[in-house]
């Protein structure tokens, strides 16, 4: 197997608060493949973007990354210097935001930003970013590039706009680049012309992209392999057709039944009984344990851990062990 | 932009007329010039005679189009108490605030915005919890105080800078003497300019530091970060520009009310400008003066506001695109 672009083992976050430290992030592990598009997806508060921050080295202070590893082409990321990992921010990962209307500085035009950020990373002089910079706005679709480059941000739509975040984050040409639910504050009717420039253009260029989403249709639609978080904590990844039609883990089972399809002919959607648990309240053994229907014996003693599985996938449920369920026969 | 700057021109007229009106008016009831103008001795008929010389028995409609008709031509009477040209003793009075009011605005702005920025970016430092608490010291002593305490640690105790008046100063040309070519005249502004400055700086920097910070939280601002810039870059391209655009129009008022407070500092220090001098016409009902002090800190205000709303289409291309789209 090749070598994974990224590569996240055992990662944990934890932001102390007066009430004890909370874990945002407890013993995640994943990788991701070059080229490839990784589906995160989540209940809010599971830890996706929390991940996406890790990784790019922006965890709000006094969150901090306890411990775990971060390795970008087997190069340990997550202990080097403050300024080591500046240059590999924007050059090696790129990243794009929620909201294309405040992720722009309304105060300077979009070439000044595209240059300033394609001059740190690429030695250049200022003519020939800005011929980059057009090049690559053009490419990311926005009309008249040339000419419009040097408006100001307020002067686009909000799609327009996530197409410069996107021509920004990828401007220094990064190996990765970590989505973080970038069609959520977006119309309906551009989520998908957006999906599809961000996954055309990165294929393009051979850059990996980690999507973070709570969508499942973009999901269905963009992604190699989907990774399930569940309170902080991988429940399964693996390839996106399998995990789809045939999820393992209950919860993954439980979040695809509840996404509305046009053609089934139910009255009322699925739903997980229950809620996620506030980080401060993550029950002792599968965090999932309480609202699981399948929950027996070591459910709320152990916690499971990711096992292989067939397909190249991975599911933390003790359903799925073998001797876990020998021990307990009546199930 | 040319409409904006002449609608902001007549608003600034329709301003100036009204503070000419109410100073006027007001200063017709602060007493009587004339008894302060003559001896104990003067006979009734002088008094009368001394008041129709004046113009005060005229109407005061018609005192007052004559005030305003002068005032436009720079022309505010003569002084009641010192028997001179207004214009004239404003003038000569004039360097010496507006010197004292440049330092001290210069040092408020500078040392404001330079600690906020660092305040802001060392937000849980020493010095930083340090230079806060300190900054407190200066919002919530009066500035009298501060220059009595001033006075007495440099000038009295140390016997470092003088409490005293200008130095010596150099003429420049036939109108400015300068109080900043002669090595007494740079030490005697150093008290009074801290004083009247300390107040603004430390508005200043606290304006500048909560401001700061709220940018730092902003999604541009972790985009910034995320694309790699340098930290000098995010924390002074981008999040300093943003800042700066509420703090200018707080700096610019601040300017103008350095140059208004500059009558609290002066009294204090002795200092011979024209806040000293409007205190001591106060004290003398002489109107002319007093009514063309208040016209000229209008009119220094209207102008820095002008300056000021130039300064944010400079600075915020969001206003300049919002005129341009009523336009269409």
């Amino acid at each position: 197997m090749a070598e994974p672009l990224l590569s996240v083992r055992d990662l944990v976050v934890e932001f102390p608060t007066r009430r004890g430290i909370l874990r945002a992030l407890d013993r995640v592990s994943f990788d991701i493949m070059p080229g490839e598009v990784l589906g995160m997806v989540g209940e809010s508060g599971a830890g996706k973007s929390i991940t996406g921050a890790a990784i790019i080295g922006l965890i709000e202070p006094p969150g901090r990354i306890a411990s775990g590893e971060i390795r970008l082409k087997g190069q340990r990321i997550d202990n080097i210097t403050p300024e080591a990992m500046r240059k590999i921010r924007g050059k090696r990962i790129g990243m794009v935001f929620q909201d294309p209307l405040t992720s722009l500085n309304p105060l300077y035009t979009v070439a000044q930003q595209l240059i300033e950020t394609i001059r740190t990373h690429i030695d250049c002089s200022e003519a020939e970013a800005r011929k980059r910079a057009v090049a690559l706005l053009d490419r990311v679709g926005i009309p008249a590039a040339a000419r419009r480059i040097d408006d100001y941000p307020h002067h686009f739509s909000g799609g327009m706009r996530q197409r410069v975040v996107i021509a920004l984050a990828l401007c220094a040409e990064p190996e990765l680049v970590i989505a973080d639910e970038p069609t959520t504050a977006l119309d309906v009717s551009v989520q998908s012309q957006i999906i599809e420039v961000l996954k055309d253009i990165c294929a393009e260029r051979g850059a990996a992209v980690m999507l973070i989403t709570h969508d499942m249709g973009v999901i269905a639609e963009t992604a190699d392999r989907v990774a399930v978080l569940y309170a902080g904590r991988m429940a399964e990844v693996g390839p996106v057709r399998e995990v789809i039609t045939e999820a393992m883990h209950p919860y993954t089972a439980g979040l695809m039944s509840s996404i509305p399809t046009l053609t089934q002919e139910s009255d009322r959607l699925v739903q997980i009984p229950g809620a996620m648990p506030r980080l401060n309240a993550i029950p002792t053994g599968c965090a999932f344990n309480p609202r699981c229907a399948k929950a027996f014996g070591p459910c709320t003693v152990e916690r499971p851990e990711l096992i292989a599985q067939e397909g190249g996938r991975q599911v933390a449920c003790w359903l799925y062990d073998e001797a876990k369920r020998r021990e307990v026969p009546h199930v | 932009m040319i409409a904006f700057i002449l609608r902001r021109l007549l608003q600034s007229i329709i301003v100036m007329v009204a503070v000419a009106a109410v100073s006027f008016t007001l200063f017709r009831f602060v007493g009587d010039p004339i008894s302060s103008m003559v001896g104990q001795e003067a006979s009734i008929a002088d008094r009368e005679a001394l008041r129709d010389s004046l113009g005060l028995n005229d109407s005061i409609i018609s005192q007052f189009l004559r005030f305003m008709g002068d005032a436009l031509q720079g022309e505010f009477g003569i002084s009641y108490r010192l028997q001179m040209p207004v214009t004239e003793l404003i003038l000569q009075r004039l360097p010496a605030t507006v010197e004292l009011a440049l330092v001290s605005g210069t040092l408020a702005f500078v040392l404001g915005l330079s600690l906020g920025v660092y305040t802001a970016l060392k937000r849980r430092g020493i010095l930083s919890n340090l230079i806060m608490t300190g900054s407190l010291i200066g919002v919530s002593l009066p500035t009298f105080l501060i220059g009595v305490l001033l006075i007495w640690v440099f000038a009295v105790e140390l016997r470092w800078l003088p409490s005293n008046g200008r130095g010596e100063v150099v003429a420049l040309g036939d109108w400015w003497s300068t109080g900043f070519l002669t090595h007494s005249g740079r030490l005697a502004l150093i008290l009074p300019a801290i004083t009247l400055g300390l107040y603004q700086m430390t508005l200043i920097m606290r304006l500048v530091r909560a401001e700061m910070l709220e940018v730092l939280r902003t999604d541009y601002i972790k985009f910034a970060r995320a694309r790699g810039l340098s930290s000098r870059a995010v924390n002074f391209g981008h999040a300093l520009k943003n800042t700066l655009v509420p703090v200018i129009t707080i700096t610019g008022l601040q300017l103008g009310s350095i140059i208004a407070f500059a009558i609290i500092t002066e009294t204090v220090f002795n200092w011979p400008g024209v806040g000293a001098l409007f205190i001591n016409s106060v004290r003398f009902v002489d109107v002319p003066v007093m009514a063309a002090y208040l016209m000229m800190i209008a009119l220094i205000f209207v102008v820095i506001n002008l300056i000021v709303d130039l300064l944010y289409y400079a600075v915020d291309p969001r206003l300049r695109v919002d005129r341009a789209a009523k336009a269409h």
